[in-house]
């Protein structure tokens, strides 16, 4: 089975800076990826290259079947795949909660507002916050608003959800919501890749733990890996954690 | 084309007087907008009210009707052989007087409170308060909206023309009453317009630009 | 002061005086929506388009900000004649204010558009839609939102400067104004009735406005606060 997302020798530069120093892994479907490292490490970068949101100097990128590394690449039939969820969610503050949902599917797929409304109530419900359909987002809680950017791109069905750092910026009392809905993503068999700084989570919920260290894959394993550190960049960076 | 350089040169001295309006347009209604905007921060209710008042009033009125009122209520009150401009001119005093304060009002309220707390706190007067604290800063934000406004007040002595005050936008009319080549006319007004204004619309945008610049 | 108030001179004129009112109405209200069509156009272009054309916007923007209305509506006016077309002194005024309107609006819009941040237009690409469906729905509605007070104040002071379209002859109240008074020899009573009869004016409009925002802007409808 090909895998979801599959990254091969992948270099990024931002002007003289180099990034990315040639990153390569694979995700499989149903899998649950966490990469983790220090910032300036290049996990958000990375993250953000497979949904071609930064274009990459050299290397191969291949998602959903799509060649992110190809300039020639449709761009929103790559984004119909993938979704995406940022850590300052994003949501569009003049829209409610229900209008952020529907958006995207009646504009990218073409569908009738009744039908739109069903499906947004639908995820609403999967990440608990059916009853805050018609609030707009400064009504409510930087967790709530992360779920409901979580639901924004579940309504559009993708193959493959992508996290960066969703939990960074909230206060530490609201990302058990977060996370929780996340776990219950990865339990229902979606792909996911996340970039976190939430060890124990990755540990319990990731399939697959990624460290990442100077551009670079530097270490690679199950999430027990985490508790038994090969490299001393990795014991370091988890000693820093604690 | 028939526009010679003495036409031009008549235009021109037109322009002249419209600066020299707007120089009398600014300083005075700067003498009286400060003391509006002095008002509408004064802690007697009543001032405040009068002020706000008379704001409204101003603003709520097309400069063209002040405009009129004075040059027929001047004649009204038995001043009735005064030139033009000193109708233009306390019209436009006015109205200036009216958007200035306001303007300054904003600034002199956009002092944080705490350097008013502060100033208190070292026992100065308000009058102490006012001049060595709060108007060097109030000051500092006002000059670019103040030079933003002057442009107005250029572009506004136009309506003086009305009265019949010979100014840039009169001397226009004249020259086209002569030379019915109103297009060609009007170009030339509006370039004398032009350079006047522009200058100054760069130079407050700069200011602005500065001001931001240096807030934290 | 030897001079007597007569304002019940006036009385007879008051069914022009209303008349007048209602043609300044008329006259400001399709210059604010032309001119915001226009203005909102040229933001658009200013903020999206090719070099050449935001070029052209601006040095539009620069003229009419620095000359005076006055001068504006003689050029129109006589532009139409210029031109060949035969005009009626009302649809030249409308043509100048819209001109005119149109720079100030494309300012005030250009910086509501520049107020919406990257982040969201980085959400609405990634949930897939176009770059259009993206500009309308995140960047231009919310913008609107946001410069609204400030094109409110905008749009109150065009009503005021319509009473310069007297000067071409456009039928308003400050026209009215001048021909009665040239009927009734009251030239301050008249200029005082016309004062208030325009102060009035700007409540009515400014209250419009706000009623009107109160109905296309849900969001401020349900919580009043500003976006």
């Amino acid at each position: 089975m090909p895998a979801v997302v599959s990254l091969s020798n992948v270099h990024k530069s931002f002007g003289a800076l180099q990034v990315l120093k040639g990153v390569s892994f694979d995700v499989a479907a149903g899998e649950v990826v966490a990469v983790i490292g220090a910032s300036g490490s290049g996990k958000s970068t990375a993250l953000r290259c497979i949904n071609a949101l930064e274009t990459i100097d050299s290397g191969e990128i291949v998602v959903c079947g799509h060649k992110v590394h190809d300039p020639e690449l449709d761009r929103r039939a790559l984004r119909r795949d993938v979704g995406i969820v940022f850590q300052s969610y994003n949501l569009f503050p003049h829209l409610t909660v229900a209008q952020n949902i529907m958006l995207a599917p009646t504009c990218v797929k073409d569908m009738g507002k009744a039908e739109a409304r069903r499906l947004a109530e639908e995820v609403l419900a999967k990440v608990g916050l059916a009853e805050k359909a018609d609030n707009y987002p400064e009504q409510l809680s930087g967790g709530q608003q992360q779920r409901v950017a979580i639901a924004r791109s579940l309504a559009m069905q993708p193959k493959l959800m992508l996290f960066d750092e969703v939990t960074s910026a909230l206060d530490p009392q609201l990302t058990g919501e977060v996370l929780r809905v996340m776990e219950d993503l990865a339990r229902g068999g979606m792909s996911m890749i996340l970039v976190t700084h939430e060890m124990a989570f990755a540990r319990k919920v990731a399939s697959k733990v990624i460290f990442m260290h100077q551009g670079k894959v530097w270490e690679t394993g199950p999430g027990a890996m985490l508790a038994n550190p090969q490299t001393k960049e990795l014991t370091e960076f988890l000693s820093n954690d604690l | 084309m028939s526009l010679t350089p003495v036409h031009i040169e008549f235009i021109a001295t037109g322009a002249l007087w419209t600066v020299g309006l707007s120089a009398i347009a600014f300083v005075g209604g700067s003498i009286l907008g400060f003391a509006l905007a002095l008002a509408r921060i004064s802690p007697v209710p009543f001032v405040r009210r009068c002020a706000g008042t008379y704001i409204q009033i101003v603003q709520g009125t097309p400069l063209l009707v002040t405009l009129f009122l004075f040059y027929f209520g001047l004649a009204v009150v038995g001043f009735d052989s005064l030139p033009a401009i000193v109708a233009a001119g306390l019209g436009l005093v006015i109205y200036s007087s009216a958007f200035l304060g306001e303007i300054w009002r904003g600034c002199l309220e956009s002092v944080p409170k705490t350097q008013w707390e502060a100033a208190e706190c070292l026992a100065l007067t308000r009058w102490q308060r006012m001049v060595r604290v709060i108007l060097p800063q109030a000051m500092r934000i006002a000059t670019a909206p103040t030079v933003g406004f002057l442009v107005q007040i250029v572009k506004n002595t136009s309506l003086a023309s009305v009265v019949g005050f010979v100014e840039l936008a009169q001397a226009g009319k004249l020259v086209n009453n002569t030379i019915f080549e109103p297009f060609t006319v009007f170009i030339v007004v509006a370039a004398f317009y032009f350079v006047i204004c522009y200058p100054l619309s760069a130079w407050s945008r700069s200011l602005e630009r500065k001001l931001n610049a240096g807030r934290r | 002061m030897t001079y007597q108030f007569d304002f019940s001179a006036l009385l007879p004129y008051w069914p022009l005086f209303l008349e007048g009112v209602w043609l300044t109405l008329k006259l400001s209200a399709l210059a604010t929506i032309f001119g915001f069509v226009v203005g909102t156009l040229c933001a658009v272009a200013r903020a999206e388009g090719p070099r050449w054309l935001k070029t052209v916007v601006a040095i539009y923007v620069e003229m009419i900000r620095n000359t005076p209305l006055l001068v504006q509506i003689f050029l129109v006016y006589f532009g139409f004649a210029s031109l060949g077309l035969k005009v009626t002194a009302n649809t030249a005024a409308v043509a100048a204010l819209v001109v005119n309107v149109g720079a100030y609006t494309c300012e005030i819009v250009r910086a509501g558009l520049e107020s919406i941040h990257k982040s969201q237009l980085e959400a609405a690409e990634c949930l897939g839609l176009t770059r259009t469906q993206t500009y309308w729905h995140v960047i231009v509605r919310p913008a609107i939102e946001r410069v609204y007070p400030a094109l409110t104040s905008q749009y109150v002071l065009l009503m005021l400067a319509s009473s310069i379209t007297s000067q071409i002859s456009a039928e308003e109240l400050t026209a009215v104004a001048n021909r009665i008074q040239s009927d009734t020899f009251r030239s301050f009573e008249t200029y005082i009735v016309t004062g208030v009869l325009y102060i009035i004016l700007s409540f009515v409009v400014r209250l419009a406005f706000t009623l009107f925002a109160l109905v296309i802007f849900p969001r401020r409808r349900k919580l009043g606060t500003a976006i």
